[in-house]
């Protein structure tokens, strides 16, 4: 009961934050939010660092801008297009990857996504260095016009929220469940008779798709897919918002890509901009020393402490 | 019922190289069905890799290993659990992030056929609460249900551990040293556990607690050297002194 009334506050401030806030900032916020929370999936809930989510993220962008510009799709085949494009991608990284553990399948997953963001450059559709630029935001539902910064707010909007609700069913799911078993204990899970390859699989597919749907929305907000979205600098941020907000909790990642993000935007106005990068080192080790369970965490077991 | 039905496990020269070195060495192994089998040896003898290539978390170098009379030596973990082979480990293997309730059931909803559905509510695994429930009754952890596992001592990870094993409800458990690191109290309860639930059921188990085998096991292999030394009662062997020369030999 609690939780349904503080999950209404929440979506009354979404759905009242754009006539306070600039929309086009709080769209970049839920992108990043959401690609926080699906790379949570992969890591906090599968136990597996993937060092290569740009690639999703950067590819559904790619894949996305050019199926709006190119081949004109109404705006939501376009990122569906792009979606699942980058879910198709994770099924052929993650085929390669998921038998390898720990570091291994980081590096794996950073060589891939490498090969991918060198695909990107070189291909004629992406515009190497400069980027898939004027791509058109179009119509929602072909009635809503989505170059009024508001209207297209509450489109990424319903996206986000979708996006959040699929991954917070699928963590309390008898596949959330399995999900769990096999990061407490990979070999008890196999004994039990769990192939345990195909339930990472899925979950790596289930986060690419999702992150790839970040990117995709993010392609339309900006009117733009660059390499800097495939970049691993990307793939890095990603792990550090997730790690800051707190791994595995359905939150975490949330918070921790706002606080990000909001930290960027603000210092990038003032004399520190040529600083953020400086800035951003100094959070993630603070939070790997001190607070290791990230913000959501933390608060979480304050809460558990106190009451 | 033929003389091949009756023996539920049966390896042939099963042998396990590591690098040069012979681990495991035309062991033929040959398990009663409805019985408790009990693998002893000194330490390094070869009792956990026979184990383990058992239940196939080691490939075999040579050898076959048959289960009901069929060949299961390519088999993987995971597909030799569903036919109903199930293993335990060494060090007590339950998942500690989950209530006890709850790693019970994870081994239930494999029969479900729904443990790949990402969008279906966790709630449509409730109704296996009561099946649940009563596992975790007989093993004693009634009190224990909505407990989270990281926090239960030992010996009742150990029986959770069992009533998870039996929520499979396994033709054949496998016990790596059920007892080990336990107080004698947790020894006899462990020890009654397996008693109660080998009803029907074919156990082998590898045990270095003798009073546990000479109580429950109706047959004992003894391994040496990754070799069968001999084989038959909790009598004979302790009679042999062969068995008394490796063990004291081992001590010495």
């Amino acid at each position: 009961m609690k939780k349904t009334f503080g999950y209404l506050i929440l979506l009354a401030l979404a759905l009242a934050a754009p006539f306070v806030v600039y929309p086009v900032l709080l769209m970049k916020l839920l992108c990043f939010a959401l690609f926080a929370s699906a790379f949570n999936l992969i890591l906090g809930y599968g136990g597996l660092l993937s060092f290569g989510h740009a690639a999703f993220f950067g590819g559904a962008a790619y894949f996305t801008g050019h199926a709006l510009k190119a081949w004109g799709l109404p705006t939501e085949l376009g990122i569906l297009a792009g979606t699942a494009g980058a879910g198709l991608l994770g099924l052929a990284i993650g085929l390669l990857a998921i038998r390898r553990q720990g570091i291994y399948f980081a590096m794996i997953t950073l060589a891939m996504a490498q090969m991918a963001y060198f695909f990107f450059i070189s291909a004629p559709f992406t515009g190497g260095e400069n980027g898939l630029q004027g791509v058109p935001r179009g119509m929602a539902l072909g009635m809503f016009d989505l170059s009024n910064d508001r209207t297209m707010y509450f489109f990424v909007l319903a996206i986000c929220l979708g996006g959040f609700l699929l991954i917070a069913r699928a963590v309390h799911s008898p596949f959330g469940q399995v999900l769990g078993a096999i990061r407490d204990n990979e070999d008890r899970a196999r004994s039990l008779g769990y192939d345990i390859e195909r339930y990472k699989l899925l979950a790596f597919v289930l986060s690419a798709t999702l992150a790839g749907l970040a990117g995709a929305t993010k392609t339309v907000v900006f009117q733009l897919a660059s390499l800097s979205d495939a970049h691993w600098h990307m793939s890095g941020e990603v792990v550090l918002m997730t790690l800051l907000g707190g791994l595995g909790t359905i939150a975490g990642p949330a918070v921790g890509a706002s606080i990000i993000i909001a930290l960027q935007n603000y210092l990038a106005s003032g004399p520190f901009a040529a600083w953020v990068p400086v800035v951003l080192g100094v959070i993630f080790v603070t939070c790997v020393l001190s607070f290791r369970r990230g913000v959501v965490g933390e608060l979480r077991a304050f809460i558990r402490r106190s009451f | 019922m033929n003389k091949t039905d009756d023996f539920i496990l049966e390896t042939r020269g099963l042998t396990k190289e590591f690098k040069g070195f012979t681990a495991v060495s035309e062991v033929d192994l040959r398990i009663r069905r409805h019985t408790i089998h009990a693998l002893i040896g000194p330490n390094g003898a070869g009792k956990t890799t026979v184990f383990n290539l058992l239940t196939k978390f080691l490939t075999p170098t040579r050898g076959t290993i048959a289960f009901n009379g069929r060949d299961i030596t390519a088999a993987k973990p995971a597909e030799i659990s569903r036919m109903g082979v199930v293993r335990s480990f060494q060090i007590s293997a339950v998942f500690p992030h989950m209530t006890a309730r709850e790693n019970v059931r994870v081994a239930l909803q494999r029969k479900l056929g729904t443990s790949f559905h990402f969008w279906r509510s966790e709630r449509s695994l409730h109704k296996l609460n009561d099946r649940a429930d009563e596992l975790l009754a007989m093993v004693g952890l009634e009190r224990f249900t909505d407990a989270v596992v990281a926090d239960l001592p030992y010996g009742r990870k150990r029986a959770l551990e069992i009533a998870t094993t039996l929520a499979l409800d396994p033709e054949m458990m496998l016990l790596d040293e059920p007892t080990q690191g336990m107080g004698r109290e947790d020894v006899e309860l462990v020890t009654q556990l397996i008693r109660k639930v080998s009803a029907n059921r074919t156990i082998l188990m590898v045990e270095h607690n003798l009073g546990v085998v000479s109580t429950l096991c109706d047959a004992i292999t003894v391994l040496q050297r990754g070799a069968v030394l001999t084989e038959g009662t909790y009598a004979e062997v302790s009679a042999d002194p062969r068995v008394k020369e490796a063990y004291m030999g081992k001590a010495a």
